[in-house]
Parts: structure tokens; sequence; C-alpha cells
């Protein structure tokens, strides 16, 4: 599958220009046309800051090495005004909390119109007539009234919904959705999910799914990377991910999980996550791994091909 | 008796909104007429979405939000309107493990004084003995000694947790109370603080209160679980039963919403609920659940369902059974 945005030897580094702290330590990473790529990880593991300094929402706060290429185009050497004209129309981004994502004081048709204005030129009935359309897209009821609505007049569900309508309202090509129902509840994440996919799926989009939850991984997407310390440790696709993992990093995650059909016990990976200026030359897993070698601790391993679009960075892992 | 804890119908009622004098303040109905018990050493999970009622209804079990209505018997004897010697020894006897270890701790003290300090409050042994009980409990919740001179900010998230979880188990309480004491923490770290509290919970004989959100972890960690909606139980029964065969339509939806790691068992029945609870200010006549409900009929408008066996659960609807299209 041709890819439609391509990372490669991706490095983002926090704190002094001169010797930053690596928080995302050297990644390679390809979304392909219409598929649905999950992204795993804890907290810390660089998973938001890939993607949030591939579109240059960081600032002038993070180092930024390597490329990341988008149709053609390499992202990093773009410059603002390119930037804003690709981000919302061509790659789409979803956060976690809708409520701080949307503007408290405006309404939601407000703000709405204003992303279609800005991403399709539309103006005036015809921007309204089209928001309303988004807004029954997204499986609101009441389009109208929802456009008199403020942020806070909406439930959490609703407004993700609202961002949703947001993000799908410039057709982009790409959606970064990160982390997009952390914040609901079971039930009202199970619609937004089948939301997502049904949109992505009819208008042949692509998206990167960024998510803790292995579960919802599972159940959405087509092919998963999984991240630990700024490095991406395995990929391949979701099926074969579950049902044999080879990095020990990613068997432990799924050791972690209980299920709701067996009684397995579960099994803990000790210790924690180390920090970004604890990691030396070898693999940062070495410290909870419970396959390590000397070798490990001095060397990093580098990703091997496995087969079938399988991959990890482990010592243990042959091709 | 077998019961620890015994809650006879308790309601929390909030009053809100009360902005003028002359006009009745709205009823936000948090906890709305839930009996339970808790049986000495089992764990009773309880399950729900936020707004359900589940915190509120922690903090009724403790008598720290007194019942708007009912009462709550620990041990047979009454929780709340008690007089202050009785609360502070009922204190020894049941403690709260909260969300976020980190808004638990005071941050300008180390962990092991704030370990201790249960200890001094209740005046017990003298400073040698604390110690001695405190490198104790180190030891039950696996933290190294060496960190209780420590400060809360020096630790990692799974660390604080099991710094709250040795200053609740210190006074060795009867009862725990863990309101999500996971969510916050990282999926490695939440298998580690999960099997740490069900490996307590067997060698000291505790009774657990578990609170979550997370399905999965629940059904892990319980003996038997609640199902709550909008400020009732709609369901309760073991863990086996609840969801291998639930019978109330909100709970099949739920663990039918709980998204799986694929296993070998086929694909599940997809239960999608739609809209979203109504307003616990504003709860509809009959059962609550009705505005969500496939299976809703004339009754359900009028009556509010009463929990009954069903099969092997007890169940508050009017028309319970398996889930249409479920696997048998």
């Amino acid at each position: 599958m041709e890819p439609i945005l391509r990372i490669a030897n991706l490095a983002v580094g926090f704190g002094s220009p001169v010797a930053p702290l690596w928080a995302v330590r050297g990644i390679d990473l390809e979304v392909c046309k219409g598929e649905i790529l999950g992204l795993v990880g804890e907290s810390g593991s660089g998973k938001s800051v890939t993607f949030l300094a591939a579109l240059g929402l960081l600032g002038g706060r993070a180092s930024r090495k390597g490329s990341v290429r988008f149709e053609g185009l390499d992202l990093l050497e773009l410059g603002d005004r390119e930037l804003t004209a690709l981000r919302g129309r061509r790659i789409a981004m979803i956060f976690q909390d809708p409520m701080s994502s949307l503007n408290p004081v405006q309404t939601v048709g407000k703000q709405l119109v204003e992303a279609i204005t800005l991403h399709r030129g539309l103006a005036g009935q015809a921007a309204r007539g089209e928001a309303r359309r988004l807004l029954e897209r997204v499986g609101l009821s009441d389009p109208d009234e929802r456009m008199r609505n403020y942020p806070h007049q909406l439930s959490g569900g609703m407004n993700q919904r609202v961002m949703i309508a947001m993000a799908i309202a410039g057709k982009p090509d790409l959606i970064i959705a990160d982390e997009p129902t952390t914040a609901l509840d079971v039930t009202i994440q199970a619609q937004i999910l089948d939301l997502l996919v049904e949109l992505v799926r009819e208008e042949g989009a692509s998206m990167v799914l960024i998510t803790h939850d292995l579960g919802v991984v599972a159940e959405t997407c087509d092919r998963v990377a999984v991240m630990y310390a700024g490095r991406v440790v395995e990929v391949g696709p979701v099926e074969r991910i579950f049902a044999r993992a080879e990095h020990p990093y990613t068997r432990g995650l799924l050791h972690c999980i209980p299920t709701l059909e067996s009684d397995v016990p579960l099994r803990p990976i000790e210790g924690s996550v180390p920090d970004a200026a604890e990691i030396g030359g070898g693999c940062a897993f070495a410290t909870r791994c419970d396959m390590v070698h000397d070798h490990c601790r001095s060397t990093s391993p580098s990703f091997l091909e496995i087969g079938a679009g399988h991959g990890a960075a482990c010592f243990r892992v042959s091709a | 008796m077998n019961a620890l804890v015994e809650a006879h119908c308790v309601t929390r009622h909030y009053p809100i909104g009360k902005r003028w004098p002359w006009r009745s303040p709205q009823i936000l109905r948090a906890v709305d007429g839930v009996s339970i018990e808790i049986r000495r050493s089992e764990t009773l999970g309880i399950v729900g979405e936020s707004g359900s009622g589940k915190s509120t209804l922690a903090q009724i079990v403790l008598g720290l939000a007194p019942p708007t209505s009912g009462q709550v018997l620990f041990e047979g004897r009454p929780v709340s309107g008690v007089d202050t010697r009785t609360w502070r020894a009922l204190r020894r006897e049941m403690q709260l493990v909260f969300q976020d270890p980190l808004g638990a701790l005071n941050p300008r003290r180390t962990v092991g004084r704030q370990i201790e300090e249960p200890l001094v409050i209740h005046g017990v042994g003298n400073p040698q003995e604390r110690s001695a009980i405190v490198q104790r409990i180190l030891d039950a919740v696996h933290l190294k000694k060496s960190l209780a001179g420590r400060y809360p900010h020096e630790l990692s998230g799974g660390q604080r947790q099991r710094v709250v979880l040795a200053r609740a188990l210190i006074l060795e309480p009867k009862l725990i109370v863990c309101d999500e004491p996971v969510s916050a923490l990282d999926v490695s770290v939440q298998a580690q603080i999960v099997n740490l509290l069900a490996d307590l919970k067997t060698r000291l004989g505790l009774t657990m209160l578990f609170i979550s959100h997370d399905l999965r972890i629940v059904r892990y960690v319980s003996d038997r679980i609640a199902v709550m909606y909008l400020g009732r139980i709609v369901e309760t029964g073991d863990r086996r039963s609840i969801f291998s065969s639930p019978q109330h339509p909100y709970s099949q939806a739920l663990i039918s919403a709980v998204p799986e790691l694929r296993t070998s068992a086929g694909p599940r029945p997809r239960i999608r609920l739609q809209g979203e609870p109504p307003s616990p200010i504003f709860l509809p006549a009959g059962c609550r659940f009705r505005s969500r409900c496939g299976r809703a009929t004339s009754i359900c408008a009028e009556v509010e369902p009463e929990l009954a066996p069903a099969g092997p659960t007890m169940v508050a609807c009017h028309h319970p059974g398996p889930a249409i299209g479920a696997a048998a």
C-alpha cells in the first residue's frame, strides 16, 4: 500500500537546544492510504509528541530532526504559512478533551462555519447549510438547535461529535485522533469510535488513532505501532500483533489487561518507564525486560522486519 | 452475621440552583434508593458511568456524606449520626483509597510521615514502634524502605499509589473503599497495583468496596458486582453471571461497549445504546433507562422497577432476559 505519510528517523527533543532531552528518539513510521493505524504506548512514550512535532504544533520549544513526508512535501521544512494551509484542510486533528479544544464563548455553529469558510471557501448560507449537514452527519439530532448551542450546553460526547464535524469539514486526507475517547464513558466511547471508523472508511481517508487502550486498537485499527520511551518497538497488522507479538514489551502489555472472558492472572511489567535523561546507549526496555541479555544494556537493537508487515526492535527477534 | 456493611435504601439528594428564596430548589438525585450489603472478606465491585452515583455511594458507606434517607450499618451499628468517640473509632475500621495519588498526598511532607500520620492521630505506639510499623507496611506494599524519606513528587505514579495504599492499611481497617484506584495509572502499572490489591486482600482478609468505570478491572478483582445507572442499582450478581449472562439491557450494552482484545471466542454481540443518559435532575417517570432502552413498553413509563431475582442475577427491569442477538 502506498504511504500517505512517511516519518523517517524523526527525533524530537525539549529543553536546551544545545543538549536537548530526546522525547522521541528516532522513529520510522508509515501511514498508508485508507488505513487506520493505531499508535499505542504509555504516558511519556512520545506518541502524541511525534504527531504534534510532525505538524509543527510544538512551536519553538522543540528541537526536531529527521523528515516527515506528506505527498512529496517535508513537513519539517515547511514554513508557518504553508503548514497552516495544510493543517485542518489536508491533515486534521482531533484531541482528547473537546471542552478545551472548543471556544467556550462562541456558539458551536459559529466555530463550525469558521472552519468551513477557512477550509472550503464557503460563506453565508452555503457555509451554514454545510455546517448543518456535517452536524447531522456526525449523528447530532436537531442541527439547527445545536448550531445555536455553546459547548457547555452539550455533553462531552456531543462536543466530541462537534470536534469530529470540524475535523471532517475540510475533507482531510489524514486524520490524527489523539485519545479521542479517553475522556468519555464506555457507551459513548463505543458510539464515537463507530462514527470515526465509518467516516474514515466512507471518505476514503486515513487515520492515526493515538491511544493507551489496546482494546480500542483491537476493535478499530488495521495496523498498530507500539511505542516505548521514544521508539517504535513493534509494528504489524492488528490480528498478527494480538496473536503473536514478538517484542517483550508488547507481550507484557497484553498480559497487563484483564479480559471479560477469561480469568488468566495478570502479569504486570515490573518497574516503571525510565526518564528520558536515564536512557543510555542500550535498549530502553532492558531495565524491565524479563528476557534481558548483557548485550541489551549496551547496544540499542535496530528495527527488524519479520515478515507480513510485522517488525520489532529486539535482539530476541530473528527474521 | 455475615455482612460487614449494610446499606438500607439509602438516598443522597443535593439541592441545586436555589437562586431565589421563593422558588423551590431543584433536586439532584445522586443516589436514589440503593440497598447493598458487603459481606466479610469479599470484594464488591461497583460499575457505572459518570454521574451514576458510584462515588456518592462510597461516601455514604463511609459516613462522609450522610444519606438524605435510609441508613448504613457497619457491623450492625449505624455509621452516621453518631457521637465523636464512636465516629473516631469507626474511622479506624474503614479507609478510603483515592483515584489521584498526587492529589491525596501532602506535597510538603515525606511519604514516611504521611504513612505514619494515622498512627499518630489514633495514638498508636511510641515513635520507635510506629517507625517499625511503617517499615513493615512499606514492605507489604513492595516499596523500598529508603523511599520513606522522599517527597511525593520524587516518586512515580505507581509508587505514590502504593503510598496511599500503605496509609490506608496502616491502621488495619476491616473495610477499604477504593474509588477508581488505578484509573490515573498507566496500563503496566495498573496491573501491578491490581495484583497488589488482590494479594493484600487475601493475605489480610480485607473487605473491599471497589469502584471503577473500567469493567475489565472490576471483573478481575470483584467477587460480586453491582451495576449502577443514574443513582440506582440496575443489576447485581456474582462476577461470572453479571458478565456471562447479564439480564438487564443496560448491563448488556455496557458490557458490549467495552473494547476487547481479540480472542478466539469470535465476535461478541454489539449492542449500541442510542443517545445519552438523561439529567439526574430531571429524571423520567418510571424506569430511568427507558429513554435509551429497546425493550421499553408502557409499564416502564409508569412503574419504577425494583430489584428482583431474574435468572442468575438480581435485576431491576420489567423485561429482563438475555441480550437479543447474543450467543446462548
